[in-house]
């Protein structure tokens, strides 16, 4: 048993690294020894300078932001492991399959409409988020599908294709609104700009489900890789464990596009490390895909915030300039070699 | 027992399974053969459930395993599919303890009996020395005791094998033909086993049905069915049958088309 959480706990401390890297590092610098004395310090009434200004920064700005890196990234993580396992298919992620950029399309659709900034006006831009994100898989999935399978080709090429529909759509929609363009463009990029906390508890629901639900799917993920036959065999209500495994993870990428934008590559550099480093069993490889891809996302919004400073760079440059190579790489491995 | 009434499958508007009735008995080895196409491995994924049959039944003391929850179904009866997909990173461990789903919750935690059904599974295919290889490092001979050894862990009382011997070398056809037997016999499963090769049929069978055009065209021992005017017909081919000077059973000669 330590033998099998052993992983858990490195990736639970590299985490827990990215985490306090994201609160001190950004356009004031809060130096690692202050950051202790507020962690374990004990204060009675108000805090000395520069404690106090460096505690106000941090419960107000860097706090709830890292929180949502942190939600965005575990769901992207999550999703992809659970798309990977789902289409059998080592490619498949939120990005290249369409399913975000469906989810940006019904985002913004739903940002068009000008909800209130409300509790429950934050709530809907998910959902929109959520009902887009199902629909673009139902698409692509039948589109990719050749009798009982899905080619890996066919799948990336039907996501590509009908998430640069859904990206042009949503630029159309964004260059007719013209009022909340900048507020949209700034979003879609993949930063999280929406400061505060109110969108961590607008968005916090779906991901909670969502994620339950995939943290429990790692059997039915590990039948399915042996394909629906034999998972029928094995007895598995494999339609049934399907369309939940589906809905889960469209509900989580639709929280994190709706959250943070269009983010890609997470959900595929994430996964294949974990699986690489740690062995392919799902019930093992979503948790870790969760924390990593927390810790990943956190790492790359750090440097999102340090490069140029004191200019930000969306988050999504950042994942995709890492991303884009591996998904490279990855391409040409998985040709000849066969750990997935 | 596995009693098959009145089977009939179409993908689409042909007919692959007509009115299919048969029945194998408990510790009976029961081998499907007949020619490419003539709906054998279609038989086999339709009792399973895994093809929907437009009518008919199979069913094991009046449960219908066409209509039977999954997990219960699954407890009832195990395939050894052909040449089955095995993910490669799975170990052969892993692997073979999927085999105990249909007893574990959906989180698929397994208790140490589990662990013991499925060790002793390896050990009955004698694969145990395999337990830590990755699938994807195994030959096909022993990919196919992996499959036959999680069937096993299943503990189900019906056996289905689809073509078990295709890929295997004639060692390991015997090999792995002789413990099916042994399953049957010894351990009191009802097996059916989906068989190209005539001969491994007459040798092992207890009963050969003889499949046509997705229907039974002759039900009965090795000596009955493996008739040269029935075998002639069914495969478009002129036979002679002579008794194996080994053991007595019939030995299927194929002649020329030309004939």
């Amino acid at each position: 048993m330590r033998h099998r959480l052993l992983p858990l706990f490195w990736t639970i401390i590299f985490l827990v690294f990215a985490v306090l890297l994201s609160i001190a590092v950004g356009s004031v610098f809060i130096p690692p020894a202050d950051l202790w004395r507020l962690l374990t310090g004990k204060f009675s009434g108000t805090l000395p300078e520069p404690l106090a200004t460096y505690a106000l920064i941090i419960v107000s700005i860097r706090l709830p932001r890292t929180v949502m890196v942190a939600l965005t990234g575990a769901a992207l993580g999550a999703s992809g492991a659970a798309y990977q396992g789902l289409f059998r298919n080592p490619l498949a992620d939120p990005y290249l399959i369409g399913v975000a950029s469906g989810a940006g399309l019904g985002a913004v659709i739903a940002m068009s409409i000008q909800w209130p900034y409300s509790f429950w006006g934050l709530m809907a831009i998910p959902m929109a988020a959520f009902l887009a994100a199902l629909l673009t898989v139902f698409i692509v999935y039948s589109l990719a599908r050749v009798g009982r399978t899905v080619p890996t080709t066919n799948l990336i090429l039907a996501g590509v294709a009908f998430g640069s529909f859904a990206t042009a759509l949503t630029s159309f929609l964004m260059l007719r609104s013209s009022g909340e363009i900048r507020r949209a463009l700034g979003w879609l990029l993949g930063g999280a700009s929406q400061a505060g906390w109110m969108p961590v508890l607008g968005i916090l629901p779906y991901l909670i489900i969502g994620l339950s639900i995939l943290l429990l799917g790692g059997h039915a993920l590990n039948l399915l890789q042996f394909g629906d036959e034999q998972a029928h065999q094995l007895g598995l209500p494999v339609t049934r464990a399907r369309t939940i495994i589906l809905v889960a993870a469209s509900l989580a990428t639709a929280a994190a596009v709706a959250f943070a934008g269009i983010i890609g590559f997470v959900g595929l550099i994430v996964p294949h490390v974990m699986r690489m480093w740690f062995g392919g069993d799902y019930r093992r490889l979503l948790p870790l895909s969760m924390v990593g891809g927390a810790a990943f996302l956190l790492i790359a919004d750090v440097l999102a915030r340090v490069v140029l400073a004191p200019q930000e760079i969306p988050l999504g440059i950042i994942t995709a300039l890492a991303g884009a190579p591996f998904f490279l790489w990855v391409l040409r491995r998985s040709k000849n070699q066969g750990y997935w | 027992m596995l009693r098959i009434e009145n089977l009939s499958v179409s993908y689409g508007a042909r007919r692959v399974l007509h009115d299919v009735s048969l029945t194998v008995e408990n510790g009976e080895l029961l081998a499907l053969i007949g020619p490419n196409g003539a709906g054998k491995s279609t038989l086999v994924r339709a009792v399973s459930g895994f093809i929907p049959a437009q009518s008919g039944s199979a069913s094991k003391n009046g449960t219908n395993l066409l209509t039977a929850p999954a997990s219960e179904r699954a407890r009832i009866i195990s395939v050894v599919p052909q040449v089955a997909f095995l993910p490669p990173a799975f170990t052969v461990w892993e692997t073979v303890l999927l085999g105990r789903t249909p007893y574990l919750n959906f989180l698929g935690q397994v208790s140490a009996a589990d662990e013991t059904i499925a060790r002793q599974s390896l050990q009955r295919v004698d694969a145990l020395e395999l337990i830590d290889r990755r699938v994807g490092e195994l030959s096909g001979g022993e990919q196919q005791r992996v499959l036959l050894a999680r069937a096993l862990a299943q503990s189900t009382p019906i056996l289905l094998l689809d073509e078990p011997t295709s890929h295997l070398d004639l060692h390991h056809q015997v090999g792995l033909l002789e413990l099916v037997r042994t399953l049957a016999h010894h351990d009191g499963l009802a097996v059916l086993v989906a068989l190209h090769d005539l001969n491994l049929a007459a040798r092992y069978a207890d009963r050969i049905a003889l499949m046509v055009d997705g229907q039974v065209k002759a039900l009965g021992t090795p000596n009955e069915v493996l008739r040269p005017e029935l075998i002639s017909e069914a495969y478009h081919l002129p036979v002679q049958v002579i008794l194996n000077p080994l053991d007595q059973s019939p030995l299927v000669l194929p002649g020329s088309p030309k004939e």
